[in-house]
């Protein structure tokens, strides 16, 4: 009984590092070869880091069909755009202060989030 | 989905720029797929550089296209990116058009596959479930029964693979990147079911006798039940664009242009700024522009939603996707591409579509999408959903006076004649007089002759007598047009009409006399008239319990009589155009939520200041930026659709909202067992995957019942 008590807490701690505590790779966007794919209910990297002050281009790649996906939504920066399935689409970025903007699907289903450093 | 990151698949276009550059030399655009690194750029723009009869090629690797110029044939340029690695092909017409196509048609697949992945798991969870209804129980006893179940597991197995794969490969996904979505609820959830039930098949010695059941029912079930609410969303959706679809539709797919003295016809991305464009009865206008020859009767009410076709005459704007009626006319292209007006409410209608209201994250978009939609329809054009939002609530209305609750330009109303004489046969002889004036009661005059089809005689001895009038001969008739101060001057005997002079005056239209050899033939009122259905729109506002409040420049005799007519009993006038800004402040000061409505270029401190701002567009010059909600039709009407539709949305928002509140409220101590102590009920899992394909099905079918929504008729 211990040791199920004792694996469940253990288990319930790996869960609360892995979704909340853990620090997810940034990728920087220096590289205009990141192309950001919105597949299978993520974006691929989700988690972008630019730097401040200076215009970027965001390049997405939507393979997946269901509604949501469609709609990428910037809300700090009322951007709102529907991406194309299975075509590149790029989205302009004008300079940026510091700081986190999350974007998502319209319904929120999938996030992401630039890191402006 | 399972396409390979690195590969692109489009369809394309090849564009030619057209006559600007000599007959062999042209644009090219490429679509190159295969390029995954921006160093491919330079490799693929030296490899197509080095063709024959290429000038230069720039190539965008964002959207992985080349645009090559030069005279080199484009095989040739397939050939040279072929051959350092990469594939490419012509870019097709990539119009609009062809991408809401294409849209579709992968929508369209993807549904298909939802609702064939739907059928499997439900063929084989419906009967499980009617097994485990009828049977009871699914427990594992005997060999036999676990033999059978096996097999049923093997089978559940099946569907998991082909009915929820996606389910799956989206919560790993999801879950390798540290998050978790709906994906990894179902999948959590169905797999678990389907890992028990299995150890329950081939161990059963590891759980205790009365835990010995199978569930291989509730995975395959919700599994079909889910995909049934994705499926049911999707089709939906695809019913929310249909005003986007209607709007693109207008776009006319070729245009004839004249070019060096032959019409030709070509496509209307390739019509250049300036070109001259032939327009023929019955066609649509390609793009926007000015008329240069000729005049015609178009038909605006698929941008305006005014059914009265308007007359265009050389020097009137046009605007694409309206309908030529009558004549055939050359026109000078002004704007094309993104920049024409539907372009740019196509634009706009897409934009406010995908944008939210503040009121709520959840359930709302579907509503939002439809409202625009329905708003677009009816000639009212809404910027984004907070805009929506704010107009439902409303309470004062500011509304401009002239060109708002006006028509804006003066016209004849009256023609009261002296003595014996006709009506027509006065206008003729005024307008033979006025036609040399620039004055604006002078071209009202003008104007009117002109409908009637009176033609002006030709004027001599014309004057201008400043402030007071004018005088001619026409006709061998002396003729003198003026005020009473220019009457009694040159001794007109004018006692018996002064009565009647002051009465016009007094319904804030101006009075002039019109004299023919010395004796007072008529009083000619002109007045900028209160357009024809702005009253009804008024008392629509108000029987919405709104306020109206007119706004005017003009002194307070004239607002007091255009303000009676129009019904309305609050006005300020005289006030100047900075000070109108001031005026909406004061409202809002009194705690009224104030929509402003102008013509969108004075007007515009006041619209910005205003809650919501309402911009008179006449159909074509669409004040897009300066408003939150552009009237695309002169009609007041808009203002009261615009609030109604705003309403509605509303409604339709908090009706989902609540939906899906009482669906969690009520759903997750359900599942949780609050019922179990007392009644021995616990819900299924298999309910909460129906009561979620119900609660899609509830959302998105009360959403598209707004499209029932209609604007008043008037």
């Amino acid at each position: 009984m211990f040791l199920v008590n004792l694996s469940g807490i253990a288990l319930i701690a790996l869960i609360i590092w892995w979704f909340w505590l853990y620090k997810p790779k940034d990728v920087a966007l220096d590289d205009a070869a990141v192309v950001i794919v919105v597949e299978n209910g993520t974006y691929q990297p989700a988690h972008i880091k630019l730097a401040a002050n200076k215009a970027a281009v965001l390049h997405f790649l939507r393979k997946d069909a269901s509604p949501c996906s469609e709609m990428l939504l910037l809300p700090d920066l009322d951007i709102s755009e529907s991406l194309p399935l299975n075509k590149p689409w790029s989205i302009s970025l004008p300079p940026l202060e510091r700081g986190e903007y999350g974007f998502h699907c319209q319904m929120q289903m999938y996030k992401g989030v630039l890191k402006v450093e | 989905m399972n396409e390979s990151t690195n590969h692109y698949h489009h369809t394309a276009k090849l564009q030619s720029s057209g006559h600007a550059m000599t007959a062999m030399s042209r644009q090219q655009e490429l679509i190159v797929e295969g390029a995954g690194c921006a160093s491919c750029v330079g490799k693929i723009e030296s490899a197509l550089k080095q063709v024959p009869g290429v000038e230069n090629a720039e190539m965008n690797f964002a959207d992985r296209t080349v645009t090559v110029s030069g005279s080199a044939g484009c095989n040739a340029l397939i050939k040279a990116v072929e051959q350092v690695g990469y594939n490419a092909r012509a870019m097709e017409e990539g119009s609009e058009d062809s991408a809401l196509e294409q849209r579709e048609k992968a929508e369209w697949a993807y549904y298909k596959r939802l609702i064939r992945e739907m059928a499997i798991a439900l063929l084989l969870g419906v009967p499980l479930m009617i097994y485990s209804i009828v049977v009871g129980e699914m427990t594992v006893t005997t060999n036999t029964e676990r033999i059978a179940w096996l097999l049923v597991g093997f089978l559940t197995l099946g569907v998991m693979v082909f009915s929820g794969k996606h389910f799956y490969v989206g919560a790993w996904q999801s879950f390798k990147n540290h998050s978790a979505n709906m994906d990894t609820l179902i999948a959590l959830g169905t797999g678990t079911a389907w890992i028990y039930s299995m150890v329950v098949v081939f161990f059963p010695g590891v759980v205790p006798e009365m835990a010995r059941h199978v569930y291989f029912e509730a995975t395959a079930m919700i599994i079909g039940l889910i995909d049934l609410g994705l499926a049911l969303e999707l089709k939906a959706r695809g019913r929310t664009s249909e005003a986007i679809k209607r709007l693109i539709g207008l776009q006319a797919k070729t245009a004839r242009v004249v070019r060096d003295n032959k019409e030709l016809d070509i496509a209307i991305a390739q019509v250049l700024l300036n070109d001259i464009v032939r327009v023929r009865p019955g066609e649509k206008f390609p793009v926007d522009g000015e008329v240069v020859e000729g005049h015609t009767a178009v038909d605006e009410s698929m941008l305006t939603g005014e059914p009265m076709p308007v007359e265009k005459a050389v020097g009137d704007e046009v605007v694409t996707g309206t309908l030529n009626k009558s004549g055939s006319i050359l026109f000078k292209a002004t704007r094309v591409g993104k920049d024409t007006a539907l372009a740019q409410i196509i634009n706009m209608v897409k934009r406010a579509q995908n944008s939210k209201p503040p009121i709520g994250r959840l359930a709302t978009p579907m509503s939002v999408m439809v409202g625009v939609g329905k708003a677009a329809e009816a000639g009212v054009l809404i910027r984004n959903g907070e805009a929506l939002q704010t107009a439902s609530k409303i309470t004062a209305m500011i509304l401009d006076k002239t060109g708002t609750i006006t028509l804006g330009s003066p016209k004849v109303t009256d023609i009261v004649l002296a003595g014996a004489g006709s009506e027509d046969g006065v206008l003729q002889l005024a307008a033979s007089l006025e036609s040399g004036s620039e004055h604006p009661l002078a071209m009202a005059i003008v104007e009117l002759a002109q409908e009637r089809g009176l033609q002006p005689d030709k004027v001599t001895n014309f004057n201008a007598i400043a402030g007071h009038g004018v005088e001619g001969e026409a006709g061998g008739q002396n003729l003198l047009f003026g005020n009473e101060k220019l009457m009694h001057e040159r001794n007109i005997e004018i006692g018996s009409l002064v009565d009647k002079a002051q009465q016009l005056a007094a319904e804030a239209k101006t009075p002039m006399y019109f004299a023919v050899n010395a004796h007072l033939a008529a009083i000619i009122a002109v007045a900028d008239p209160i357009k024809e259905d702005s009253i009804e729109a008024i008392k629509r506002l108000q029987g919405n319990g709104i306020r109206v409040v007119m706004l005017t420049g003009d002194n307070r005799a004239t607002a007091q009589a255009v303000a009676d007519q129009a019904g309305i009993s609050e006005y300020f006038a005289e006030v100047l155009p900075e000070d109108k800004a001031n005026k909406v402040a004061e409202l809002q000061m009194e705690d009224e939520i104030v929509g402003m409505t102008g013509d969108g270029i004075n007007d515009a401190p006041a619209l910005a200041m205003a809650n919501v701002g309402f911009a008179i567009g006449t159909g074509t010059d669409v004040a897009i930026e300066s408003a939150d909600i552009t009237l695309m039709r002169g009609s007041l009407h808009g203002l009261a659709d615009a609030i109604a539709v705003s309403k509605a949305t509303l409604r339709n928002i908090k009706q989902n909202l609540f939906g899906a509140f009482i669906y969690n409220v009520a759903g997750v101590p359900f599942a949780a067992g609050v019922l179990y102590p007392f009644f021995g009920l616990l819900l299924s899992p298999v309910i909460a995957g129906a009561a979620m394909a119900f609660l899609s099905l509830t959302v998105v079918t009360n959403a598209n019942r707004l499209r029932l929504f209609k604007a008043q008729e008037h």
